[in-house]
Protein backbone atom coordinates (compact mmCIF):
# COMPACT_ATOMS: atom_id res chain seq x y z
CA UNK A 1 0.00 0.00 0.00
CA UNK A 2 3.15 1.93 0.27
CA UNK A 3 2.96 2.09 -3.18
CA UNK A 4 -0.05 4.05 -3.94
CA UNK A 5 1.15 6.79 -1.35
CA UNK A 6 4.54 6.98 -3.25
CA UNK A 7 2.80 7.45 -6.48
CA UNK A 8 0.79 10.11 -5.23
CA UNK A 9 4.04 11.70 -3.87
CA UNK A 10 5.78 11.54 -7.48
CA UNK A 11 2.59 12.44 -9.24
CA UNK A 12 2.19 15.66 -6.68
CA UNK A 13 5.84 16.62 -7.51
CA UNK A 14 5.53 16.50 -10.98
CA UNK A 15 2.33 18.89 -10.67
CA UNK A 16 4.39 20.92 -8.09
CA UNK A 17 7.10 21.17 -10.76
CA UNK A 18 5.44 22.25 -13.68
CA UNK A 19 5.63 18.97 -15.70
CA UNK A 20 2.57 17.76 -17.83
CA UNK A 21 0.61 14.72 -16.65
CA UNK A 22 0.32 12.47 -19.99
CA UNK A 23 -2.28 10.14 -20.68
CA UNK A 24 0.29 6.43 -19.91
CA UNK A 25 1.38 7.99 -16.36
CA UNK A 26 0.12 6.84 -13.00
CA UNK A 27 -2.39 9.25 -12.09
CA UNK A 28 -5.12 9.11 -8.82
CA UNK A 29 -8.42 7.92 -10.02
CA UNK A 30 -10.05 10.85 -8.74
CA UNK A 31 -7.96 13.41 -10.86
CA UNK A 32 -8.93 11.20 -14.19
CA UNK A 33 -12.45 11.26 -12.72
CA UNK A 34 -12.67 14.96 -12.12
CA UNK A 35 -10.72 15.41 -15.86
CA UNK A 36 -12.81 13.13 -17.70
CA UNK A 37 -15.87 15.08 -16.18
CA UNK A 38 -14.96 18.04 -17.28
CA UNK A 39 -13.52 17.87 -20.21
CA UNK A 40 -16.08 16.04 -21.56
CA UNK A 41 -18.70 18.83 -21.00
CA UNK A 42 -16.35 21.30 -22.29
CA UNK A 43 -16.89 18.77 -25.41
CA UNK A 44 -20.44 19.05 -25.08
CA UNK A 45 -20.64 22.56 -24.64
CA UNK A 46 -18.81 22.96 -27.89
CA UNK A 47 -21.36 21.02 -30.07
CA UNK A 48 -24.48 22.48 -28.29
CA UNK A 49 -23.21 25.64 -28.47
CA UNK A 50 -23.51 24.84 -32.10
CA UNK A 51 -27.42 24.85 -31.80
CA UNK A 52 -27.89 28.62 -30.88
CA UNK A 53 -25.54 30.12 -33.20
CA UNK A 54 -26.38 28.13 -36.21
CA UNK A 55 -29.89 28.93 -35.92
CA UNK A 56 -29.04 32.28 -37.29
CA UNK A 57 -26.91 31.05 -40.34
CA UNK A 58 -30.09 31.11 -42.73
CA UNK A 59 -30.57 34.26 -41.49
CA UNK A 60 -27.70 36.13 -41.20
CA UNK A 61 -28.23 39.68 -42.17
CA UNK A 62 -24.80 40.37 -44.97
CA UNK A 63 -22.87 37.31 -46.97
CA UNK A 64 -19.68 37.89 -45.22
CA UNK A 65 -21.58 37.71 -42.03
CA UNK A 66 -23.26 34.76 -43.32
CA UNK A 67 -19.76 32.99 -43.93
CA UNK A 68 -17.67 34.28 -40.79
CA UNK A 69 -20.88 32.58 -38.95
CA UNK A 70 -20.54 29.09 -40.60
CA UNK A 71 -16.79 29.65 -40.12
CA UNK A 72 -17.26 29.85 -36.68
CA UNK A 73 -19.92 27.23 -35.92
CA UNK A 74 -17.49 25.12 -37.80
CA UNK A 75 -14.87 25.64 -35.76
CA UNK A 76 -16.87 24.87 -32.28
CA UNK A 77 -17.34 21.64 -34.15
CA UNK A 78 -13.62 21.18 -34.63
CA UNK A 79 -13.32 22.14 -30.62
CA UNK A 80 -15.83 19.35 -30.04
CA UNK A 81 -13.66 16.94 -32.10
CA UNK A 82 -10.22 17.99 -30.26
CA UNK A 83 -12.07 17.44 -26.42
CA UNK A 84 -13.83 14.09 -27.12
CA UNK A 85 -10.04 12.83 -28.65
CA UNK A 86 -8.60 14.54 -25.49
CA UNK A 87 -11.35 12.68 -23.30
CA UNK A 88 -10.44 9.48 -25.30
CA UNK A 89 -6.80 9.52 -24.05
CA UNK A 90 -8.04 8.84 -20.10
CA UNK A 91 -9.39 5.57 -21.24
CA UNK A 92 -13.79 6.59 -21.66
CA UNK A 93 -14.56 6.03 -25.65
CA UNK A 94 -16.59 9.28 -27.52
CA UNK A 95 -19.47 7.03 -28.20
CA UNK A 96 -20.28 6.40 -23.82
CA UNK A 97 -19.43 10.42 -23.94
CA UNK A 98 -21.50 10.84 -26.32
CA UNK A 99 -24.16 8.84 -24.87
CA UNK A 100 -24.23 10.76 -21.61
CA UNK A 101 -24.91 13.93 -22.95
CA UNK A 102 -27.83 12.36 -25.04
CA UNK A 103 -29.13 10.66 -21.74
CA UNK A 104 -29.18 13.68 -19.85
CA UNK A 105 -26.74 12.36 -17.61
CA UNK A 106 -23.45 14.66 -18.60
CA UNK A 107 -23.77 18.26 -18.13
CA UNK A 108 -22.85 20.94 -20.53
CA UNK A 109 -22.44 24.82 -20.12
CA UNK A 110 -25.90 26.35 -19.12
CA UNK A 111 -25.08 29.20 -20.89
CA UNK A 112 -26.51 27.80 -24.40
CA UNK A 113 -29.95 27.06 -22.92
CA UNK A 114 -30.77 30.49 -23.50
CA UNK A 115 -32.32 31.56 -27.04
CA UNK A 116 -30.95 33.18 -29.49
CA UNK A 117 -33.33 35.92 -30.90
CA UNK A 118 -32.20 38.32 -32.35
CA UNK A 119 -29.03 39.08 -34.99
CA UNK A 120 -27.40 41.07 -32.54
CA UNK A 121 -27.45 37.94 -30.06
CA UNK A 122 -24.83 36.57 -32.57
CA UNK A 123 -22.88 39.39 -31.72
CA UNK A 124 -23.37 39.52 -28.16
CA UNK A 125 -22.69 35.34 -27.99
CA UNK A 126 -19.90 36.02 -29.56
CA UNK A 127 -18.65 38.93 -27.29
CA UNK A 128 -19.40 38.25 -24.14
CA UNK A 129 -20.39 34.01 -23.94
CA UNK A 130 -16.80 33.66 -25.76
CA UNK A 131 -14.87 36.48 -24.15
CA UNK A 132 -15.77 34.61 -20.76
CA UNK A 133 -15.05 31.32 -22.00
CA UNK A 134 -11.60 32.46 -23.06
CA UNK A 135 -10.67 33.80 -19.66
CA UNK A 136 -11.27 29.92 -18.76
CA UNK A 137 -9.55 28.60 -21.52
CA UNK A 138 -6.29 30.77 -21.57
CA UNK A 139 -5.61 29.24 -18.16
CA UNK A 140 -6.29 26.11 -19.18
CA UNK A 141 -3.82 26.09 -21.51
CA UNK A 142 -1.15 25.57 -18.36
CA UNK A 143 -3.77 23.36 -17.00
CA UNK A 144 -1.57 20.17 -15.60
CA UNK A 145 -3.16 17.10 -18.32
CA UNK A 146 -0.94 17.52 -21.38
CA UNK A 147 -3.57 16.43 -24.08
CA UNK A 148 -6.00 18.72 -22.48
CA UNK A 149 -3.52 21.96 -22.31
CA UNK A 150 -2.47 21.21 -26.10
CA UNK A 151 -5.87 20.93 -27.47
CA UNK A 152 -7.00 24.41 -25.48
CA UNK A 153 -3.71 26.03 -27.46
CA UNK A 154 -5.34 25.94 -30.63
CA UNK A 155 -8.90 26.51 -29.48
CA UNK A 156 -7.42 29.90 -27.69
CA UNK A 157 -6.35 30.94 -30.85
CA UNK A 158 -9.67 30.56 -32.69
CA UNK A 159 -11.56 31.64 -29.76
CA UNK A 160 -10.11 34.64 -29.91
CA UNK A 161 -11.10 35.46 -33.45
CA UNK A 162 -14.61 34.63 -32.38
CA UNK A 163 -14.74 36.68 -29.53
CA UNK A 164 -13.85 40.04 -31.62
CA UNK A 165 -16.23 38.98 -34.10
CA UNK A 166 -18.89 38.94 -31.99
CA UNK A 167 -17.82 42.64 -30.20
CA UNK A 168 -17.29 43.81 -34.11
CA UNK A 169 -20.94 42.56 -35.01
CA UNK A 170 -21.83 44.92 -31.39
CA UNK A 171 -20.19 47.80 -32.27
CA UNK A 172 -21.98 47.79 -35.98
CA UNK A 173 -24.90 47.66 -34.26
CA UNK A 174 -24.21 50.31 -31.85
CA UNK A 175 -22.96 52.96 -34.42
CA UNK A 176 -25.77 52.22 -36.79
CA UNK A 177 -29.59 52.95 -37.00
CA UNK A 178 -31.43 53.63 -33.39
CA UNK A 179 -33.43 50.48 -34.04
CA UNK A 180 -29.97 48.49 -34.44
CA UNK A 181 -28.71 50.30 -31.44
CA UNK A 182 -31.25 49.16 -29.30
CA UNK A 183 -31.04 45.32 -31.13
CA UNK A 184 -27.59 45.46 -29.65
CA UNK A 185 -28.37 46.95 -26.24
CA UNK A 186 -31.39 44.68 -25.60
CA UNK A 187 -28.51 41.58 -26.59
CA UNK A 188 -26.33 42.87 -23.88
CA UNK A 189 -28.82 43.26 -21.22
CA UNK A 190 -30.00 39.63 -21.77
CA UNK A 191 -26.92 37.60 -22.15
CA UNK A 192 -24.74 39.80 -19.74
CA UNK A 193 -25.91 37.99 -16.47
CA UNK A 194 -25.60 34.27 -17.51
CA UNK A 195 -22.27 35.33 -19.08
CA UNK A 196 -21.50 35.96 -15.71
CA UNK A 197 -22.71 32.80 -14.21
CA UNK A 198 -20.51 30.89 -16.64
CA UNK A 199 -17.89 31.03 -14.59
CA UNK A 200 -19.89 28.52 -11.81
CA UNK A 201 -20.61 29.58 -8.70
CA UNK A 202 -18.69 31.80 -6.37
CA UNK A 203 -15.42 30.47 -4.40
CA UNK A 204 -17.33 29.80 -1.26
CA UNK A 205 -20.15 27.79 -3.13
CA UNK A 206 -17.35 25.50 -5.47
CA UNK A 207 -16.79 22.79 -3.02
CA UNK A 208 -14.40 21.33 -5.62
CA UNK A 209 -12.25 23.86 -6.83
CA UNK A 210 -9.47 23.69 -4.04
CA UNK A 211 -8.66 20.24 -4.69
CA UNK A 212 -8.62 21.14 -8.77
CA UNK A 213 -6.32 24.14 -7.53
CA UNK A 214 -4.30 22.23 -5.95
CA UNK A 215 -3.87 19.69 -9.27
CA UNK A 216 -3.23 22.35 -11.31
CA UNK A 217 -6.43 21.83 -13.65
CA UNK A 218 -7.66 24.80 -12.52
CA UNK A 219 -5.62 27.32 -11.86
CA UNK A 220 -7.30 30.84 -11.14
CA UNK A 221 -10.94 30.38 -9.02
CA UNK A 222 -14.35 31.34 -10.45
CA UNK A 223 -13.83 34.77 -8.67
CA UNK A 224 -11.44 35.61 -9.60
CA UNK A 225 -11.59 34.84 -13.94
CA UNK A 226 -14.77 36.56 -12.96
CA UNK A 227 -13.92 39.71 -12.09
CA UNK A 228 -11.15 39.67 -14.96
CA UNK A 229 -13.81 39.44 -17.57
CA UNK A 230 -16.10 42.16 -15.67
CA UNK A 231 -12.93 44.28 -15.93
CA UNK A 232 -12.22 43.89 -19.54
CA UNK A 233 -15.42 43.89 -20.82
CA UNK A 234 -17.30 47.23 -19.36
CA UNK A 235 -14.63 48.81 -20.62
CA UNK A 236 -15.27 47.72 -24.08
CA UNK A 237 -18.72 48.35 -24.11
CA UNK A 238 -18.22 51.76 -23.27
CA UNK A 239 -15.60 52.46 -26.11
CA UNK A 240 -18.98 51.38 -28.44
CA UNK A 241 -21.39 53.33 -26.20
CA UNK A 242 -23.91 50.36 -24.93
CA UNK A 243 -24.55 50.32 -21.24
CA UNK A 244 -23.98 47.44 -18.94
CA UNK A 245 -27.08 46.15 -17.29
CA UNK A 246 -25.76 46.46 -13.90
CA UNK A 247 -27.09 49.78 -11.48
CA UNK A 248 -24.86 48.86 -9.19
CA UNK A 249 -21.60 48.86 -11.39
CA UNK A 250 -18.70 51.44 -10.14
CA UNK A 251 -15.29 51.79 -10.61
CA UNK A 252 -13.21 51.04 -7.22
CA UNK A 253 -10.49 53.23 -7.25
CA UNK A 254 -9.25 51.46 -3.94
CA UNK A 255 -9.19 47.93 -5.82
CA UNK A 256 -8.36 48.83 -9.09
CA UNK A 257 -11.57 46.78 -10.04
CA UNK A 258 -15.52 47.07 -10.94
CA UNK A 259 -17.42 46.81 -8.04
CA UNK A 260 -20.96 45.21 -9.12
CA UNK A 261 -24.11 44.09 -8.42
CA UNK A 262 -25.83 40.37 -7.47
CA UNK A 263 -25.73 37.27 -9.56
CA UNK A 264 -29.18 35.61 -9.36
CA UNK A 265 -28.05 32.60 -8.36
CA UNK A 266 -32.08 31.04 -8.62
CA UNK A 267 -31.92 31.36 -12.19
CA UNK A 268 -28.70 29.56 -12.51
CA UNK A 269 -29.86 26.70 -10.81
CA UNK A 270 -32.62 26.64 -12.04
CA UNK A 271 -31.14 26.39 -15.42
CA UNK A 272 -28.45 24.02 -14.47
CA UNK A 273 -31.82 21.57 -13.46
CA UNK A 274 -32.91 21.86 -16.46
CA UNK A 275 -35.65 24.76 -16.35
CA UNK A 276 -33.96 27.21 -18.93
CA UNK A 277 -35.59 28.29 -21.63
CA UNK A 278 -34.07 26.07 -24.34
CA UNK A 279 -32.44 23.51 -22.59
CA UNK A 280 -35.36 20.47 -23.73
CA UNK A 281 -35.38 21.98 -27.39
CA UNK A 282 -31.17 21.70 -27.02
CA UNK A 283 -31.35 17.76 -25.87
CA UNK A 284 -33.76 17.37 -28.34
CA UNK A 285 -31.87 18.14 -31.41
CA UNK A 286 -28.81 16.51 -30.16
CA UNK A 287 -30.57 13.15 -30.04
CA UNK A 288 -33.08 13.58 -33.08
CA UNK A 289 -29.65 14.50 -34.76
CA UNK A 290 -28.30 11.55 -33.57
CA UNK A 291 -30.83 8.77 -34.01
CA UNK A 292 -31.14 10.04 -37.49
CA UNK A 293 -27.78 9.34 -38.31
CA UNK A 294 -27.81 6.51 -36.84
CA UNK A 295 -28.09 4.22 -40.31
CA UNK A 296 -25.72 7.31 -41.93
CA UNK A 297 -23.12 5.12 -39.40
CA UNK A 298 -23.88 1.92 -39.70
CA UNK A 299 -24.10 2.05 -43.36
CA UNK A 300 -20.08 4.02 -43.29
CA UNK A 301 -18.95 0.88 -40.60
CA UNK A 302 -20.56 -1.97 -43.05
CA UNK A 303 -18.46 -0.64 -46.28
CA UNK A 304 -15.81 0.07 -44.47
CA UNK A 305 -16.00 -4.33 -43.43
CA UNK A 306 -16.78 -5.36 -46.78
CA UNK A 307 -13.95 -3.39 -48.01
CA UNK A 308 -11.56 -4.52 -45.58
CA UNK A 309 -12.96 -8.63 -46.25
CA UNK A 310 -12.17 -7.57 -50.09
CA UNK A 311 -8.79 -6.56 -49.78
CA UNK A 312 -7.94 -9.56 -47.42
CA UNK A 313 -9.48 -11.73 -49.95
CA UNK B 1 -23.48 41.10 -74.82
CA UNK B 2 -23.19 42.56 -71.71
CA UNK B 3 -27.01 41.65 -70.60
CA UNK B 4 -26.18 37.83 -71.32
CA UNK B 5 -23.01 37.89 -69.26
CA UNK B 6 -25.00 39.00 -66.49
CA UNK B 7 -27.37 36.71 -66.98
CA UNK B 8 -24.44 33.98 -67.58
CA UNK B 9 -22.65 35.10 -64.08
CA UNK B 10 -25.77 35.29 -62.08
CA UNK B 11 -27.11 31.87 -62.90
CA UNK B 12 -23.83 29.46 -61.84
CA UNK B 13 -24.05 32.54 -58.66
CA UNK B 14 -27.64 31.45 -57.86
CA UNK B 15 -26.97 27.47 -58.48
CA UNK B 16 -24.14 27.70 -55.73
CA UNK B 17 -26.20 30.09 -53.36
CA UNK B 18 -29.31 28.27 -52.59
CA UNK B 19 -27.11 24.96 -52.50
CA UNK B 20 -24.83 26.72 -49.47
CA UNK B 21 -28.40 27.85 -47.85
CA UNK B 22 -29.90 24.32 -48.05
CA UNK B 23 -26.30 22.96 -46.70
CA UNK B 24 -26.22 25.34 -44.21
CA UNK B 25 -29.22 23.73 -42.38
CA UNK B 26 -27.37 21.07 -41.62
CA UNK B 27 -25.20 22.87 -39.06
CA UNK B 28 -25.01 21.06 -36.13
CA UNK B 29 -27.63 18.32 -37.30
CA UNK B 30 -25.35 16.07 -38.65
CA UNK B 31 -24.51 12.35 -38.64
CA UNK B 32 -21.65 12.44 -36.72
CA UNK B 33 -19.43 15.48 -35.62
CA UNK B 34 -17.08 15.29 -38.80
CA UNK B 35 -19.74 15.26 -41.12
CA UNK B 36 -21.05 18.55 -39.45
CA UNK B 37 -17.61 19.98 -40.33
CA UNK B 38 -17.66 18.56 -43.94
CA UNK B 39 -21.09 19.84 -44.75
CA UNK B 40 -20.36 23.39 -42.96
CA UNK B 41 -17.33 23.56 -45.25
CA UNK B 42 -18.43 23.01 -48.35
CA UNK B 43 -21.51 25.17 -47.65
CA UNK B 44 -18.86 27.52 -47.04
CA UNK B 45 -16.48 26.78 -50.42
CA UNK B 46 -20.11 27.13 -52.17
CA UNK B 47 -21.07 30.83 -50.38
CA UNK B 48 -17.29 31.75 -51.47
CA UNK B 49 -17.93 31.01 -54.46
CA UNK B 50 -21.01 32.40 -54.87
CA UNK B 51 -19.80 35.75 -53.34
CA UNK B 52 -17.31 36.35 -56.22
CA UNK B 53 -19.37 35.66 -59.17
CA UNK B 54 -22.40 37.69 -57.62
CA UNK B 55 -20.04 40.86 -57.05
CA UNK B 56 -18.72 40.07 -60.41
CA UNK B 57 -22.27 39.65 -62.09
CA UNK B 58 -22.80 43.58 -60.04
CA UNK B 59 -19.67 44.65 -61.91
CA UNK B 60 -20.92 43.60 -65.01
CA UNK B 61 -24.45 44.87 -64.75
CA UNK B 62 -22.81 48.39 -64.17
CA UNK B 63 -25.72 49.71 -61.84
CA UNK B 64 -23.93 49.62 -58.65
CA UNK B 65 -25.39 46.42 -57.09
CA UNK B 66 -23.18 44.38 -54.54
CA UNK B 67 -23.14 40.78 -54.11
CA UNK B 68 -25.94 41.81 -50.96
CA UNK B 69 -28.32 43.90 -53.04
CA UNK B 70 -28.32 40.69 -55.58
CA UNK B 71 -28.35 38.16 -52.65
CA UNK B 72 -31.03 39.58 -50.24
CA UNK B 73 -32.96 42.16 -52.52
CA UNK B 74 -34.38 39.69 -55.61
CA UNK B 75 -37.39 37.82 -55.54
CA UNK B 76 -38.04 34.18 -56.39
CA UNK B 77 -39.05 35.44 -59.97
CA UNK B 78 -35.46 36.63 -60.26
CA UNK B 79 -33.37 34.06 -59.09
CA UNK B 80 -32.23 32.02 -61.77
CA UNK B 81 -31.13 28.81 -60.14
CA UNK B 82 -32.16 24.96 -60.78
CA UNK B 83 -34.67 23.45 -59.32
CA UNK B 84 -32.30 20.96 -58.13
CA UNK B 85 -30.82 22.96 -55.34
CA UNK B 86 -33.61 24.06 -53.93
CA UNK B 87 -34.72 20.80 -53.09
CA UNK B 88 -35.21 20.20 -49.34
CA UNK B 89 -32.34 18.14 -47.67
CA UNK B 90 -34.58 15.46 -47.29
CA UNK B 91 -32.98 12.59 -45.18
CA UNK B 92 -29.44 12.39 -45.34
CA UNK B 93 -29.00 10.02 -48.72
CA UNK B 94 -30.96 12.85 -50.23
CA UNK B 95 -28.84 15.86 -49.39
CA UNK B 96 -25.74 13.72 -50.61
CA UNK B 97 -27.25 12.51 -53.63
CA UNK B 98 -28.27 16.55 -54.42
CA UNK B 99 -24.71 17.12 -54.09
CA UNK B 100 -23.23 14.44 -56.15
CA UNK B 101 -25.20 15.08 -59.03
CA UNK B 102 -24.43 18.59 -58.79
CA UNK B 103 -20.34 18.15 -57.49
CA UNK B 104 -20.47 15.88 -61.14
CA UNK B 105 -21.58 18.36 -63.34
CA UNK B 106 -19.90 21.46 -61.45
CA UNK B 107 -16.49 20.35 -61.30
CA UNK B 108 -15.85 20.12 -65.12
CA UNK B 109 -17.88 23.23 -65.81
CA UNK B 110 -15.50 24.48 -63.59
CA UNK B 111 -12.48 22.88 -65.14
CA UNK B 112 -13.55 24.19 -68.55
CA UNK B 113 -14.40 27.95 -67.08
CA UNK B 114 -10.97 27.88 -66.28
CA UNK B 115 -10.53 28.39 -70.24
CA UNK B 116 -13.18 30.84 -70.91
CA UNK B 117 -12.28 34.14 -72.32
CA UNK B 118 -14.00 36.01 -69.57
CA UNK B 119 -10.87 36.43 -67.70
CA UNK B 120 -12.71 37.29 -64.72
CA UNK B 121 -14.70 33.66 -64.32
CA UNK B 122 -12.04 31.99 -65.64
CA UNK B 123 -10.23 33.21 -62.12
CA UNK B 124 -13.22 32.46 -60.25
CA UNK B 125 -13.50 28.80 -61.83
CA UNK B 126 -9.96 28.25 -60.90
CA UNK B 127 -9.90 29.10 -57.48
CA UNK B 128 -13.16 26.48 -57.33
CA UNK B 129 -11.91 23.97 -58.89
CA UNK B 130 -9.77 22.63 -55.93
CA UNK B 131 -12.92 22.86 -54.12
CA UNK B 132 -14.65 21.14 -56.16
CA UNK B 133 -12.58 18.54 -56.84
CA UNK B 134 -12.54 17.05 -53.29
CA UNK B 135 -16.62 18.09 -53.24
CA UNK B 136 -16.97 15.51 -55.82
CA UNK B 137 -14.88 12.98 -54.11
CA UNK B 138 -16.54 13.18 -50.73
CA UNK B 139 -20.19 13.00 -52.11
CA UNK B 140 -19.34 10.04 -54.34
CA UNK B 141 -17.45 8.03 -51.29
CA UNK B 142 -20.60 8.38 -49.66
CA UNK B 143 -22.83 7.50 -52.47
CA UNK B 144 -20.20 4.24 -52.68
CA UNK B 145 -20.91 3.87 -49.11
CA UNK B 146 -24.70 4.25 -49.13
CA UNK B 147 -24.76 1.60 -52.18
CA UNK B 148 -22.59 -0.67 -51.05
CA UNK B 149 -23.15 -0.08 -47.11
CA UNK B 150 -26.51 -1.73 -45.55
CA UNK B 151 -29.83 -2.63 -47.28
CA UNK B 152 -31.31 0.65 -45.54
CA UNK B 153 -28.81 2.94 -47.29
CA UNK B 154 -28.65 1.31 -50.26
CA UNK B 155 -32.81 2.25 -50.62
CA UNK B 156 -32.61 5.29 -49.46
CA UNK B 157 -30.04 6.21 -51.79
CA UNK B 158 -31.53 4.66 -54.54
CA UNK B 159 -34.62 6.23 -53.57
CA UNK B 160 -32.91 9.92 -53.87
CA UNK B 161 -31.37 9.31 -56.89
CA UNK B 162 -35.08 8.32 -58.45
CA UNK B 163 -37.01 11.22 -56.84
CA UNK B 164 -34.29 13.94 -57.40
CA UNK B 165 -32.82 12.55 -61.05
CA UNK B 166 -35.92 14.58 -62.75
CA UNK B 167 -33.93 17.75 -61.84
CA UNK B 168 -31.00 16.49 -63.86
CA UNK B 169 -31.91 17.91 -67.10
CA UNK B 170 -32.17 21.70 -66.46
CA UNK B 171 -28.02 21.66 -65.64
CA UNK B 172 -27.57 20.96 -69.33
CA UNK B 173 -30.73 23.08 -70.78
CA UNK B 174 -29.49 25.35 -73.84
CA UNK B 175 -31.03 28.89 -74.26
CA UNK B 176 -30.21 31.78 -76.16
CA UNK B 177 -28.08 33.13 -73.29
CA UNK B 178 -25.71 30.16 -73.23
CA UNK B 179 -25.58 30.12 -76.86
CA UNK B 180 -24.11 33.54 -77.00
CA UNK B 181 -21.91 32.85 -74.45
CA UNK B 182 -20.99 29.73 -75.75
CA UNK B 183 -20.26 31.25 -79.76
CA UNK B 184 -18.17 34.58 -77.33
CA UNK B 185 -15.88 31.49 -75.73
CA UNK B 186 -17.20 32.43 -72.47
CA UNK B 187 -19.51 29.67 -71.58
CA UNK B 188 -17.44 26.09 -72.38
CA UNK B 189 -19.15 23.23 -74.37
CA UNK B 190 -21.55 21.78 -72.55
CA UNK B 191 -21.97 18.58 -74.50
CA UNK B 192 -18.67 18.13 -73.21
CA UNK B 193 -19.83 18.66 -69.99
CA UNK B 194 -22.74 16.44 -69.93
CA UNK B 195 -20.27 13.39 -70.90
CA UNK B 196 -18.13 13.79 -68.13
CA UNK B 197 -21.08 14.31 -65.80
CA UNK B 198 -22.53 10.92 -67.27
CA UNK B 199 -18.98 9.42 -67.25
CA UNK B 200 -18.74 10.49 -63.30
CA UNK B 201 -22.49 9.01 -62.20
CA UNK B 202 -22.15 5.75 -64.27
CA UNK B 203 -18.65 4.80 -62.72
CA UNK B 204 -20.35 5.67 -59.13
CA UNK B 205 -23.53 4.24 -59.48
CA UNK B 206 -21.66 1.06 -60.39
CA UNK B 207 -19.16 0.93 -57.53
CA UNK B 208 -22.60 1.76 -55.24
CA UNK B 209 -24.31 -1.13 -57.27
CA UNK B 210 -27.13 1.47 -57.41
CA UNK B 211 -29.32 1.72 -60.64
CA UNK B 212 -29.44 5.09 -62.88
CA UNK B 213 -32.35 6.37 -63.44
CA UNK B 214 -33.87 6.31 -66.93
CA UNK B 215 -34.11 9.86 -68.38
CA UNK B 216 -38.26 10.60 -67.93
CA UNK B 217 -39.68 13.59 -67.40
CA UNK B 218 -37.09 16.67 -66.80
CA UNK B 219 -38.20 19.17 -64.56
CA UNK B 220 -37.55 22.74 -66.06
CA UNK B 221 -37.90 26.49 -65.68
CA UNK B 222 -35.34 28.08 -62.47
CA UNK B 223 -33.49 29.97 -65.15
CA UNK B 224 -36.04 31.11 -66.35
CA UNK B 225 -37.18 32.19 -62.45
CA UNK B 226 -40.04 29.22 -62.49
CA UNK B 227 -38.94 27.43 -59.28
CA UNK B 228 -40.79 25.13 -56.68
CA UNK B 229 -42.94 26.72 -53.79
CA UNK B 230 -39.63 25.90 -51.45
CA UNK B 231 -38.01 28.99 -53.18
CA UNK B 232 -40.39 31.61 -51.59
CA UNK B 233 -39.28 30.14 -48.34
CA UNK B 234 -35.88 30.48 -48.70
CA UNK B 235 -35.16 33.18 -49.70
CA UNK B 236 -38.05 34.62 -47.00
CA UNK B 237 -36.01 33.01 -44.59
CA UNK B 238 -32.18 34.54 -45.91
CA UNK B 239 -33.88 38.04 -46.68
CA UNK B 240 -36.15 39.03 -43.94
CA UNK B 241 -33.78 40.35 -41.57
CA UNK B 242 -32.17 42.57 -44.10
CA UNK B 243 -35.20 43.55 -46.02
CA UNK B 244 -36.60 44.63 -42.54
CA UNK B 245 -33.57 47.06 -42.12
CA UNK B 246 -33.43 48.63 -45.30
CA UNK B 247 -30.17 50.21 -46.12
CA UNK B 248 -28.59 50.04 -43.35
CA UNK B 249 -24.68 48.15 -42.48
CA UNK B 250 -23.99 44.98 -40.47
Amino acid sequence: MTDVKNLEDIFQAKIDAEQKIEPKDWMPDAYRKNLIRQISQHAHSEVVGMLPEGNWISRAPSLKRKAILLAKVQDEAGHGLYLYSAVETMGTSREQTIDDLLSGKAKYSSIFNYPTLTWADIGAVGWLVDGAAIMNQVMLCRTSYGPYARAMVRICKEESFHQRQGYEIMAVLAKGSPEQKEMAQDALNRWWWPSLMMFGPTDANSPHSAQSMKWKIKRQSNDELRQTFIDRTVQQAEVIGLTIPDPDLKWNEETKHYDWGTIDWTEFNNVVAGNGPCNKERLAARNKAHNEGAWVREAAVAYAAKKAKRKAA
Amino acid sequence: MSQALFTYTLRLADDILILSQRLGEWCGHGPILEEDIALTNRALDHLGEARNLLTYAGQVEGKGRTEDDLAYLRMERQYTSVKLVEQPNGDYAHTMVRSFLFDAYHLPLMQALTKSKDEQLAAIAGKSVKEATYHLRASSEWIIRFGDGTEESHQRAQAALDNLWTFTGELFENDLVLEEMTKAGIAPDMTAVKAAWSKTIDEVLAEATLKRPEDGFMATGGRKGLHSEHMGFILAEMQHVTRAYPGVSW
